[in-house]
Protein backbone atom coordinates (compact mmCIF):
# COMPACT_ATOMS: atom_id res chain seq x y z
CA UNK A 1 0.00 0.00 0.00
CA UNK A 2 1.22 3.70 -0.58
CA UNK A 3 1.15 6.42 1.36
CA UNK A 4 0.81 9.69 0.31
CA UNK A 5 2.93 12.14 2.39
CA UNK A 6 1.03 15.17 1.57
CA UNK A 7 -2.19 14.43 3.25
CA UNK A 8 0.01 13.22 6.48
CA UNK A 9 0.14 15.49 9.70
CA UNK A 10 3.05 15.29 11.47
CA UNK A 11 1.64 14.75 14.99
CA UNK A 12 5.34 13.72 16.30
CA UNK A 13 9.12 14.68 15.99
CA UNK A 14 12.70 14.92 17.04
CA UNK A 15 12.59 18.36 18.63
CA UNK A 16 14.75 20.52 16.61
CA UNK A 17 16.89 21.62 19.43
CA UNK A 18 18.32 18.09 20.43
CA UNK A 19 21.66 17.19 18.11
CA UNK A 20 21.99 14.17 16.94
CA UNK A 21 24.40 12.37 19.84
CA UNK A 22 22.98 9.34 21.21
CA UNK A 23 22.56 9.43 25.17
CA UNK A 24 24.91 8.13 27.36
CA UNK A 25 22.03 7.02 29.89
CA UNK A 26 20.71 3.56 30.35
CA UNK A 27 18.05 1.75 28.99
CA UNK A 28 14.52 2.78 30.69
CA UNK A 29 16.25 5.39 32.90
CA UNK A 30 14.51 8.78 33.04
CA UNK A 31 17.04 11.20 32.27
CA UNK A 32 16.51 10.66 28.61
CA UNK A 33 12.73 11.52 28.85
CA UNK A 34 13.27 14.71 30.47
CA UNK A 35 15.84 15.93 28.25
CA UNK A 36 13.36 15.29 25.55
CA UNK A 37 10.54 17.24 27.16
CA UNK A 38 13.52 20.26 27.96
CA UNK A 39 14.24 19.85 24.09
CA UNK A 40 10.33 19.83 23.21
CA UNK A 41 9.79 22.79 25.39
CA UNK A 42 12.85 25.00 23.86
CA UNK A 43 10.78 24.34 20.45
CA UNK A 44 7.71 25.30 21.92
CA UNK A 45 8.84 28.49 23.80
CA UNK A 46 11.47 29.43 20.67
CA UNK A 47 14.31 29.73 22.77
CA UNK A 48 16.82 27.72 21.30
CA UNK A 49 19.30 30.42 20.68
CA UNK A 50 18.85 32.32 23.66
CA UNK A 51 18.97 29.42 26.17
CA UNK A 52 22.11 28.19 27.98
CA UNK A 53 22.80 24.73 29.37
CA UNK A 54 23.97 24.55 33.21
CA UNK A 55 25.05 20.90 33.30
CA UNK A 56 26.22 19.37 36.75
CA UNK A 57 28.09 16.63 37.92
CA UNK A 58 26.49 13.26 37.76
CA UNK A 59 24.89 11.01 34.80
CA UNK A 60 23.74 14.16 32.85
CA UNK A 61 27.27 15.29 32.92
CA UNK A 62 27.52 15.85 29.33
CA UNK A 63 23.91 17.28 29.12
CA UNK A 64 25.28 20.33 26.57
CA UNK A 65 26.16 17.39 23.89
CA UNK A 66 22.77 16.89 23.37
CA UNK A 67 21.63 20.09 22.88
CA UNK A 68 21.90 22.40 20.60
CA UNK A 69 22.06 25.22 22.51
CA UNK A 70 25.45 26.97 24.14
CA UNK A 71 26.10 24.62 27.75
CA UNK A 72 28.43 24.94 30.74
CA UNK A 73 29.68 22.24 32.78
CA UNK A 74 29.29 23.61 36.32
CA UNK A 75 31.70 21.88 39.29
CA UNK A 76 29.30 19.41 41.43
CA UNK A 77 26.82 21.22 43.29
CA UNK A 78 27.93 25.06 42.05
CA UNK A 79 25.36 25.15 39.14
CA UNK A 80 23.00 27.72 40.66
CA UNK A 81 26.33 29.94 41.60
CA UNK A 82 27.24 29.46 37.59
CA UNK A 83 23.64 30.35 36.59
CA UNK A 84 23.95 32.74 38.74
CA UNK A 85 26.53 34.53 36.94
CA UNK A 86 25.44 33.62 33.93
CA UNK A 87 21.97 35.71 34.24
CA UNK A 88 23.15 38.51 36.13
CA UNK A 89 25.19 39.96 33.43
CA UNK A 90 23.01 39.01 30.31
CA UNK A 91 19.28 39.01 31.22
CA UNK A 92 18.57 38.20 27.51
CA UNK A 93 19.64 34.63 28.32
CA UNK A 94 17.36 31.59 29.27
CA UNK A 95 19.34 29.60 32.07
CA UNK A 96 18.67 26.85 33.30
CA UNK A 97 20.22 23.95 35.40
CA UNK A 98 20.04 20.10 35.28
CA UNK A 99 20.63 18.48 38.85
CA UNK A 100 20.62 15.41 40.66
CA UNK A 101 19.64 14.91 44.11
CA UNK A 102 23.68 14.98 45.17
CA UNK A 103 24.51 17.69 43.22
CA UNK A 104 21.48 19.94 44.16
CA UNK A 105 20.35 18.51 47.96
CA UNK A 106 23.79 17.07 49.17
CA UNK A 107 27.07 18.79 47.96
CA UNK A 108 25.33 22.15 46.29
CA UNK A 109 23.05 22.82 49.52
CA UNK A 110 24.00 26.04 50.01
CA UNK A 111 24.22 27.71 46.24
CA UNK A 112 20.89 25.89 45.63
CA UNK A 113 19.59 27.62 48.91
CA UNK A 114 20.52 30.81 47.91
CA UNK A 115 20.05 31.20 44.12
CA UNK A 116 16.15 30.46 45.19
CA UNK A 117 16.31 33.19 48.59
CA UNK A 118 17.79 35.16 45.82
CA UNK A 119 15.13 35.18 43.40
CA UNK A 120 17.45 34.54 40.37
CA UNK A 121 15.37 34.13 36.98
CA UNK A 122 16.80 31.29 36.69
CA UNK A 123 15.13 27.51 36.35
CA UNK A 124 16.01 24.86 37.60
CA UNK A 125 15.51 21.14 37.03
CA UNK A 126 16.00 18.91 39.78
CA UNK A 127 16.46 15.14 39.33
CA UNK A 128 15.42 13.43 42.30
CA UNK A 129 16.32 9.10 41.75
CA UNK A 130 17.36 8.70 45.26
CA UNK A 131 20.89 7.69 44.10
CA UNK A 132 24.15 8.63 43.20
CA UNK A 133 23.94 7.06 39.70
CA UNK A 134 27.43 8.11 37.84
CA UNK A 135 29.56 6.98 40.90
CA UNK A 136 27.93 3.58 41.20
CA UNK A 137 25.00 3.90 43.23
CA UNK A 138 25.80 5.27 46.77
CA UNK A 139 23.23 6.69 49.38
CA UNK A 140 21.21 10.24 48.37
CA UNK A 141 20.17 13.13 50.48
CA UNK A 142 17.20 11.58 49.27
CA UNK A 143 17.74 7.85 49.40
CA UNK A 144 14.52 6.75 51.43
CA UNK A 145 14.51 5.05 54.62
CA UNK A 146 15.21 1.13 54.12
CA UNK A 147 16.03 1.42 50.68
CA UNK A 148 19.60 -0.17 49.93
CA UNK A 149 22.66 1.60 48.20
CA UNK A 150 26.17 0.56 48.13
CA UNK A 151 27.01 3.10 51.00
CA UNK A 152 24.23 1.74 53.13
CA UNK A 153 24.18 -1.63 51.96
CA UNK A 154 21.10 -2.93 55.26
CA UNK A 155 18.88 0.15 53.99
CA UNK A 156 18.77 3.55 54.80
CA UNK A 157 18.52 3.97 58.59
CA UNK A 158 17.47 7.62 60.18
CA UNK A 159 19.46 7.10 63.07
CA UNK A 160 22.67 6.88 60.73
CA UNK A 161 22.03 9.11 57.79
CA UNK A 162 19.07 11.08 58.57
CA UNK A 163 15.53 11.21 56.83
CA UNK A 164 15.32 11.63 52.96
CA UNK A 165 15.30 15.63 52.65
CA UNK A 166 11.92 17.15 51.04
CA UNK A 167 14.07 20.29 49.18
CA UNK A 168 11.07 21.13 47.16
CA UNK A 169 9.57 21.50 50.38
CA UNK A 170 12.13 23.33 51.76
CA UNK A 171 13.07 25.85 48.81
CA UNK A 172 8.89 26.87 49.06
CA UNK A 173 9.71 27.79 52.31
CA UNK A 174 11.59 30.52 51.12
CA UNK A 175 9.40 33.94 49.76
CA UNK A 176 11.31 34.40 46.54
CA UNK A 177 10.67 31.91 44.41
CA UNK A 178 7.80 31.89 42.27
CA UNK A 179 6.93 28.36 41.17
CA UNK A 180 8.22 25.21 42.46
CA UNK A 181 7.02 21.47 42.01
CA UNK A 182 7.21 18.11 42.37
CA UNK A 183 6.17 15.98 39.05
CA UNK A 184 6.63 12.07 38.04
CA UNK A 185 7.36 10.43 34.74
CA UNK A 186 5.59 6.93 35.91
CA UNK A 187 2.71 6.83 33.34
CA UNK A 188 1.31 8.83 30.62
CA UNK A 189 -0.63 11.17 32.60
CA UNK A 190 2.09 12.42 34.52
CA UNK A 191 4.68 12.79 31.70
CA UNK A 192 2.07 15.10 30.59
CA UNK A 193 1.98 16.68 33.67
CA UNK A 194 5.69 17.33 33.91
CA UNK A 195 6.38 18.47 30.41
CA UNK A 196 3.55 20.88 31.75
CA UNK A 197 5.20 22.00 34.64
CA UNK A 198 8.86 22.28 33.01
CA UNK A 199 7.08 24.81 30.32
CA UNK A 200 5.58 26.76 32.95
CA UNK A 201 8.78 26.91 34.88
CA UNK A 202 10.68 28.33 31.36
CA UNK A 203 7.64 30.70 30.73
CA UNK A 204 8.37 32.14 34.55
CA UNK A 205 12.04 33.10 33.48
CA UNK A 206 10.85 34.42 29.76
CA UNK A 207 8.09 36.64 31.66
CA UNK A 208 11.12 37.53 33.94
CA UNK A 209 9.39 36.74 36.96
CA UNK A 210 12.47 34.62 38.59
CA UNK A 211 13.13 31.63 40.32
CA UNK A 212 11.92 27.81 39.49
CA UNK A 213 12.10 24.86 40.96
CA UNK A 214 10.91 21.48 39.28
CA UNK A 215 11.58 18.68 40.94
CA UNK A 216 11.24 15.21 38.82
CA UNK A 217 11.00 11.74 40.61
CA UNK A 218 12.83 9.61 38.31
CA UNK A 219 14.50 5.83 38.65
CA UNK A 220 17.47 4.59 37.93
CA UNK A 221 16.74 1.20 37.46
CA UNK A 222 20.24 0.10 36.75
CA UNK A 223 21.56 1.24 40.25
CA UNK A 224 18.13 0.14 42.03
CA UNK A 225 18.91 -2.96 40.38
CA UNK A 226 15.01 -3.19 38.92
CA UNK A 227 13.94 -3.73 35.21
CA UNK A 228 12.31 0.04 33.76
CA UNK A 229 8.63 -1.26 34.24
CA UNK A 230 9.30 -2.27 37.80
CA UNK A 231 11.20 1.08 38.50
CA UNK A 232 8.14 3.05 37.23
CA UNK A 233 5.61 0.66 39.75
CA UNK A 234 8.35 1.65 42.51
CA UNK A 235 7.76 5.13 41.96
CA UNK A 236 4.33 4.75 41.96
CA UNK A 237 3.58 3.23 44.84
CA UNK A 238 6.96 3.74 47.22
CA UNK A 239 8.87 6.93 46.34
CA UNK A 240 5.70 9.52 45.77
CA UNK A 241 4.80 8.24 49.63
CA UNK A 242 7.96 10.00 51.08
CA UNK A 243 7.73 12.81 48.21
CA UNK A 244 4.14 14.04 47.60
CA UNK A 245 3.43 15.60 44.25
CA UNK A 246 1.76 18.63 43.16
CA UNK A 247 2.59 22.40 43.13
CA UNK A 248 4.22 23.91 46.21
CA UNK A 249 4.46 27.64 45.24
CA UNK A 250 2.61 29.14 42.09
CA UNK A 251 3.37 32.66 42.33
CA UNK A 252 3.56 32.69 38.67
CA UNK B 1 42.30 55.92 49.13
CA UNK B 2 43.10 52.97 50.85
CA UNK B 3 44.37 50.16 48.48
CA UNK B 4 41.61 48.03 48.66
CA UNK B 5 39.44 50.42 47.21
CA UNK B 6 42.00 51.77 44.82
CA UNK B 7 42.20 47.99 43.42
CA UNK B 8 38.25 47.91 43.37
CA UNK B 9 38.40 51.46 41.70
CA UNK B 10 41.06 50.01 39.15
CA UNK B 11 39.20 46.96 38.45
CA UNK B 12 35.73 48.89 37.74
CA UNK B 13 38.64 51.65 35.20
CA UNK B 14 40.03 47.75 33.07
CA UNK B 15 36.11 47.19 32.75
CA UNK B 16 35.34 44.58 34.93
CA UNK B 17 31.42 44.49 35.15
CA UNK B 18 30.99 41.50 37.25
CA UNK B 19 31.87 41.34 40.66
CA UNK B 20 31.34 38.43 43.10
CA UNK B 21 32.56 38.43 46.72
CA UNK B 22 31.98 37.56 50.59
CA UNK B 23 33.29 39.10 53.64
CA UNK B 24 36.65 38.72 55.27
CA UNK B 25 38.99 40.33 56.82
CA UNK B 26 41.35 42.29 56.00
CA UNK B 27 39.62 42.76 52.18
CA UNK B 28 36.22 43.83 52.87
CA UNK B 29 36.74 47.05 51.31
CA UNK B 30 37.03 45.76 48.40
CA UNK B 31 33.38 43.86 48.48
CA UNK B 32 31.99 47.31 49.96
CA UNK B 33 33.48 49.27 47.70
CA UNK B 34 31.89 47.26 44.60
CA UNK B 35 28.29 47.49 46.43
CA UNK B 36 28.56 51.07 45.70
CA UNK B 37 30.35 51.19 42.81
CA UNK B 38 28.96 48.29 40.44
CA UNK B 39 25.88 49.38 40.38
CA UNK B 40 26.48 53.05 38.91
CA UNK B 41 28.24 51.28 35.88
CA UNK B 42 26.01 48.79 34.53
CA UNK B 43 27.40 46.01 36.24
CA UNK B 44 26.91 42.82 38.22
CA UNK B 45 27.47 42.74 41.85
CA UNK B 46 26.53 40.04 44.73
CA UNK B 47 27.82 39.59 47.90
CA UNK B 48 27.36 35.56 47.75
CA UNK B 49 26.76 32.94 50.15
CA UNK B 50 29.98 31.69 50.36
CA UNK B 51 33.27 32.63 48.65
CA UNK B 52 32.54 28.81 46.79
CA UNK B 53 29.36 30.28 45.67
CA UNK B 54 31.52 33.68 44.99
CA UNK B 55 33.77 31.96 42.07
CA UNK B 56 31.63 29.90 40.56
CA UNK B 57 29.31 32.95 40.10
CA UNK B 58 32.63 34.39 38.18
CA UNK B 59 32.76 31.14 36.16
CA UNK B 60 29.35 32.08 34.84
CA UNK B 61 30.01 35.13 34.37
CA UNK B 62 33.46 35.01 32.79
CA UNK B 63 31.99 32.62 30.61
CA UNK B 64 29.05 34.65 29.14
CA UNK B 65 32.05 37.22 28.06
CA UNK B 66 32.28 39.52 30.67
CA UNK B 67 35.09 40.87 32.91
CA UNK B 68 34.99 39.29 36.05
CA UNK B 69 36.33 39.79 39.38
CA UNK B 70 36.30 38.46 43.18
CA UNK B 71 38.25 38.70 45.91
CA UNK B 72 39.18 37.73 49.59
CA UNK B 73 42.03 36.62 51.93
CA UNK B 74 43.82 33.64 52.55
CA UNK B 75 41.21 31.13 54.41
CA UNK B 76 38.63 32.63 51.74
CA UNK B 77 41.13 31.83 48.91
CA UNK B 78 41.43 28.24 49.93
CA UNK B 79 37.87 27.95 49.42
CA UNK B 80 38.28 29.20 45.94
CA UNK B 81 40.72 27.07 44.57
CA UNK B 82 38.11 24.60 43.47
CA UNK B 83 36.61 27.16 41.03
CA UNK B 84 39.83 28.30 40.03
CA UNK B 85 40.84 25.07 38.97
CA UNK B 86 37.93 24.82 37.10
CA UNK B 87 38.59 28.35 35.66
CA UNK B 88 41.54 27.30 34.34
CA UNK B 89 40.35 23.77 33.09
CA UNK B 90 37.73 25.87 31.16
CA UNK B 91 40.00 28.59 29.97
CA UNK B 92 37.98 31.00 31.28
CA UNK B 93 40.03 34.60 32.26
CA UNK B 94 39.38 35.82 35.71
CA UNK B 95 41.07 37.98 38.66
CA UNK B 96 41.10 37.37 41.92
CA UNK B 97 42.73 39.21 44.40
CA UNK B 98 44.23 37.97 47.81
CA UNK B 99 44.70 40.25 50.47
CA UNK B 100 46.30 37.80 52.46
CA UNK B 101 46.65 37.36 56.03
CA UNK B 102 48.29 35.56 58.62
CA UNK B 103 47.87 31.27 58.25
CA UNK B 104 47.53 28.33 58.60
CA UNK B 105 44.45 27.87 59.26
CA UNK B 106 42.21 30.68 60.50
CA UNK B 107 45.83 32.12 61.76
CA UNK B 108 45.33 35.99 62.15
CA UNK B 109 44.14 39.20 60.14
CA UNK B 110 47.91 40.68 60.16
CA UNK B 111 49.51 41.09 56.63
CA UNK B 112 51.50 37.69 55.57
CA UNK B 113 52.92 36.51 52.67
CA UNK B 114 52.08 32.44 53.48
CA UNK B 115 49.97 31.76 50.48
CA UNK B 116 52.95 32.24 48.00
CA UNK B 117 52.58 28.16 47.11
CA UNK B 118 49.37 28.17 47.05
CA UNK B 119 49.09 30.61 44.28
CA UNK B 120 52.04 29.76 42.40
CA UNK B 121 52.63 26.29 42.84
CA UNK B 122 48.78 25.30 41.97
CA UNK B 123 46.59 25.47 45.11
CA UNK B 124 43.93 23.72 43.67
CA UNK B 125 43.53 20.52 41.40
CA UNK B 126 45.62 19.12 38.56
CA UNK B 127 48.10 20.89 36.35
CA UNK B 128 47.25 24.02 35.25
CA UNK B 129 48.71 27.71 36.19
CA UNK B 130 47.74 30.84 36.74
CA UNK B 131 49.39 34.25 36.42
CA UNK B 132 50.07 35.98 39.90
CA UNK B 133 50.89 39.57 40.23
CA UNK B 134 52.56 41.00 43.50
CA UNK B 135 51.95 44.97 43.69
CA UNK B 136 54.34 46.66 46.75
CA UNK B 137 52.63 49.66 46.85
CA UNK B 138 49.13 51.03 46.06
CA UNK B 139 50.44 52.74 42.50
CA UNK B 140 51.49 49.17 41.52
CA UNK B 141 48.78 47.26 42.86
CA UNK B 142 46.22 49.73 40.48
CA UNK B 143 49.00 49.01 37.65
CA UNK B 144 48.45 45.49 38.00
CA UNK B 145 44.90 45.04 38.37
CA UNK B 146 44.82 46.74 34.87
CA UNK B 147 47.65 44.59 33.53
CA UNK B 148 45.83 41.73 35.46
CA UNK B 149 42.71 41.86 33.24
CA UNK B 150 44.36 42.01 30.09
CA UNK B 151 46.19 39.33 30.55
CA UNK B 152 43.63 37.24 31.74
CA UNK B 153 41.87 37.98 28.39
CA UNK B 154 44.77 37.08 26.58
CA UNK B 155 45.82 33.67 27.55
CA UNK B 156 42.07 32.63 28.94
CA UNK B 157 43.66 31.99 31.87
CA UNK B 158 42.95 33.24 36.01
CA UNK B 159 45.21 35.87 36.96
CA UNK B 160 45.89 36.52 40.60
CA UNK B 161 46.74 39.64 42.81
CA UNK B 162 48.90 38.29 45.91
CA UNK B 163 48.49 41.41 48.02
CA UNK B 164 48.45 41.70 52.08
CA UNK B 165 46.50 42.87 54.89
CA UNK B 166 49.00 46.28 54.84
CA UNK B 167 48.92 47.07 50.71
CA UNK B 168 44.86 46.54 51.18
CA UNK B 169 44.70 48.60 54.50
CA UNK B 170 46.72 51.39 53.65
CA UNK B 171 46.08 55.14 52.44
CA UNK B 172 48.18 56.50 49.49
CA UNK B 173 47.86 59.66 47.15
CA UNK B 174 47.09 57.80 43.87
CA UNK B 175 46.14 58.63 40.17
CA UNK B 176 43.77 56.37 38.80
CA UNK B 177 44.41 55.27 35.06
CA UNK B 178 41.75 56.38 32.22
CA UNK B 179 38.80 53.99 32.32
CA UNK B 180 38.78 51.34 29.68
CA UNK B 181 35.24 51.10 27.69
CA UNK B 182 34.02 47.66 27.76
CA UNK B 183 32.26 47.79 24.71
CA UNK B 184 35.96 48.46 22.93
CA UNK B 185 37.50 44.78 24.21
CA UNK B 186 38.36 42.35 22.08
CA UNK B 187 35.36 40.03 21.16
CA UNK B 188 35.12 36.87 22.86
CA UNK B 189 33.91 34.83 20.46
CA UNK B 190 33.75 31.88 22.79
CA UNK B 191 31.46 33.20 24.83
CA UNK B 192 27.93 31.90 25.84
CA UNK B 193 25.67 34.64 24.51
CA UNK B 194 23.21 32.17 22.87
CA UNK B 195 23.34 29.77 19.95
CA UNK B 196 22.26 32.50 17.28
CA UNK B 197 23.40 32.05 13.93
CA UNK B 198 26.56 29.80 15.04
CA UNK B 199 26.74 26.35 16.29
CA UNK B 200 26.16 25.91 19.96
CA UNK B 201 29.56 27.25 22.21
CA UNK B 202 30.67 24.98 25.22
CA UNK B 203 32.44 25.76 28.31
CA UNK B 204 33.70 22.48 30.15
CA UNK B 205 36.93 21.07 31.73
CA UNK B 206 34.98 17.70 30.96
CA UNK B 207 36.90 15.08 28.58
CA UNK B 208 36.18 11.45 29.60
CA UNK B 209 38.86 10.18 26.72
CA UNK B 210 42.46 10.35 27.97
CA UNK B 211 43.74 11.21 24.54
CA UNK B 212 41.46 14.28 24.04
CA UNK B 213 41.84 15.42 27.64
CA UNK B 214 45.96 14.80 26.97
CA UNK B 215 45.74 16.86 24.09
CA UNK B 216 43.81 19.86 25.50
CA UNK B 217 46.10 20.16 28.15
CA UNK B 218 48.77 20.06 25.63
CA UNK B 219 48.06 22.80 24.46
CA UNK B 220 46.89 24.65 27.28
CA UNK B 221 50.28 23.83 28.43
CA UNK B 222 51.80 25.27 25.37
CA UNK B 223 50.07 28.57 26.39
CA UNK B 224 51.44 28.72 29.63
CA UNK B 225 55.36 28.07 28.27
CA UNK B 226 54.24 32.10 25.97
CA UNK B 227 53.31 33.01 29.20
CA UNK B 228 56.82 32.45 30.35
CA UNK B 229 58.79 33.54 27.58
CA UNK B 230 56.72 36.92 27.04
CA UNK B 231 55.07 38.43 30.55
CA UNK B 232 57.97 37.92 33.17
CA UNK B 233 58.34 41.24 34.83
CA UNK B 234 60.40 42.41 37.56
CA UNK B 235 62.23 45.34 38.92
CA UNK B 236 65.87 45.72 40.00
CA UNK B 237 66.99 48.48 42.29
CA UNK B 238 70.54 49.67 42.46
CA UNK B 239 71.78 45.97 41.21
CA UNK B 240 74.64 47.42 39.06
CA UNK B 241 77.34 47.63 41.15
CA UNK B 242 75.74 45.29 44.34
CA UNK B 243 77.72 42.78 45.92
CA UNK B 244 74.78 41.83 48.05
CA UNK B 245 70.95 41.71 46.67
CA UNK B 246 67.77 41.51 48.65
CA UNK B 247 64.70 39.36 46.42
CA UNK B 248 61.39 40.72 47.91
CA UNK B 249 57.80 41.05 46.96
CA UNK B 250 54.72 43.07 47.99
CA UNK B 251 54.60 45.07 50.86
CA UNK B 252 58.23 43.24 51.82
CA UNK B 253 59.73 45.03 48.77
CA UNK B 254 58.25 48.26 49.87
CA UNK B 255 60.21 47.96 53.40
CA UNK B 256 63.35 46.56 51.49
CA UNK B 257 63.59 49.53 49.36
CA UNK B 258 63.94 51.42 52.37
CA UNK B 259 66.98 49.22 53.79
CA UNK B 260 68.50 49.44 49.99
CA UNK B 261 68.73 53.64 50.82
CA UNK B 262 70.02 53.16 54.38
CA UNK B 263 72.55 50.75 53.02
CA UNK B 264 73.84 52.51 50.25
CA UNK B 265 74.34 55.68 52.59
CA UNK B 266 76.07 53.33 55.12
CA UNK B 267 78.31 52.36 52.07
CA UNK B 268 77.01 48.81 51.83
CA UNK B 269 76.43 47.49 47.64
CA UNK B 270 72.92 46.67 48.11
CA UNK B 271 70.77 45.93 45.97
CA UNK B 272 67.13 45.00 45.53
CA UNK B 273 65.19 42.79 42.68
CA UNK B 274 61.20 42.69 43.19
CA UNK B 275 59.58 39.99 41.31
CA UNK B 276 56.16 41.61 40.07
CA UNK B 277 55.33 38.38 38.26
CA UNK B 278 55.54 35.35 40.86
CA UNK B 279 53.94 33.39 38.35
CA UNK B 280 56.31 33.19 35.95
CA UNK B 281 58.76 33.72 37.71
CA UNK B 282 61.84 35.87 36.96
CA UNK B 283 64.62 32.90 37.38
CA UNK B 284 66.64 33.83 33.95
CA UNK B 285 66.94 37.50 35.10
CA UNK B 286 67.88 35.94 38.63
CA UNK B 287 70.11 33.83 37.37
CA UNK B 288 72.23 36.35 35.54
CA UNK B 289 72.34 38.42 38.40
CA UNK B 290 73.33 35.75 40.56
CA UNK B 291 76.50 35.57 38.75
CA UNK B 292 77.74 38.57 39.49
CA UNK B 293 77.22 39.28 43.07
CA UNK B 294 77.99 37.41 46.14
CA UNK B 295 75.05 36.89 47.95
CA UNK B 296 71.01 36.98 47.44
CA UNK B 297 69.38 37.27 50.61
CA UNK B 298 65.03 36.40 49.96
CA UNK B 299 63.20 38.50 52.64
CA UNK B 300 59.49 37.35 52.71
CA UNK B 301 56.83 37.33 55.41
CA UNK B 302 56.99 33.53 55.97
CA UNK B 303 59.27 30.92 56.87
CA UNK B 304 60.54 30.87 53.03
CA UNK B 305 58.24 30.16 50.18
CA UNK B 306 59.62 31.79 47.19
CA UNK B 307 63.13 31.29 48.81
CA UNK B 308 62.49 27.88 46.49
CA UNK B 309 62.25 29.48 42.96
CA UNK B 310 65.34 32.00 44.27
CA UNK B 311 67.50 28.74 44.89
CA UNK B 312 66.20 27.02 42.21
CA UNK B 313 67.34 30.35 39.58
CA UNK B 314 70.46 30.82 41.65
CA UNK B 315 71.76 27.48 42.00
CA UNK B 316 74.96 27.22 43.45
CA UNK B 317 76.34 31.04 42.20
CA UNK B 318 75.55 32.83 45.01
CA UNK B 319 74.81 32.70 48.60
CA UNK B 320 71.05 32.29 49.27
CA UNK B 321 70.42 33.38 52.87
CA UNK B 322 66.87 33.69 54.08
CA UNK B 323 65.17 35.68 56.12
CA UNK B 324 61.33 35.81 57.53
CA UNK B 325 58.57 37.30 59.69
CA UNK B 326 56.08 34.80 60.14
CA UNK B 327 52.59 34.72 62.00
CA UNK B 328 51.49 38.22 60.93
CA UNK B 329 54.80 40.13 62.06
CA UNK B 330 55.64 43.04 59.72
CA UNK B 331 59.19 42.94 58.96
CA UNK B 332 61.06 46.73 59.22
CA UNK B 333 64.09 48.06 57.34
CA UNK B 334 66.20 47.56 60.50
CA UNK B 335 66.09 44.31 60.59
CA UNK B 336 66.43 43.55 57.11
CA UNK B 337 69.47 45.64 57.00
CA UNK B 338 70.75 43.51 60.12
CA UNK B 339 70.42 40.56 58.16
CA UNK B 340 72.16 42.28 55.06
CA UNK B 341 74.84 43.18 57.75
CA UNK B 342 74.79 39.96 58.95
CA UNK B 343 75.50 38.19 55.53
CA UNK B 344 78.36 41.05 54.12
CA UNK B 345 80.34 40.34 56.97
Amino acid sequence: MSVNMDNMVKVFERPRSLTDAQFSYCPGCHHGLVTRIIAHTIDELGIQDRAVIVASVGCSVTMYEWFRCDGIQAAHGRACAVATGIKRVNSNLIVFTYQGDGDLAAIGTAESIHAANRGENITVIFINNQIYGMTGGQMAPTTLLGQRATSCPDGRNAQLAGYPIRFAEVIAQLDAPVYVTRQALYDQKRIMAASRAIKKAFQCQIDGKGYSLVEILTNCPTNWRMSPVESNSYVMNQVVGTFPLGDLVDRG
Amino acid sequence: MTGNEAMAEAAICAGCRAYFGYPITPQNEILEYMATRMPGVGGAFIQAESEVAAINMCYGASAAGVRTMTSSSSPGISLKMEGISYLAGADLPCVIINVARGGPGLGNISPAQGDYFQATKGGGHGDYRMIVLGPATIAEAIEMVMLAFDLADKYRVPVMILSDGMLGQMMEPITLPEPVDPASLPGKPWALTGARGRHPNVVTSYAIDPGDLSQINTKRQSRYHQIEEKEVRYRETETSDATIVIVAYGTVARIARTAVRMARSQGIKLGMMQPITLWPFPYAPLRTLSSRVNTILTVEMSAGQMIEDVRLAVADRAETPFYGEVGGLVTTPKDILREVKRNVS
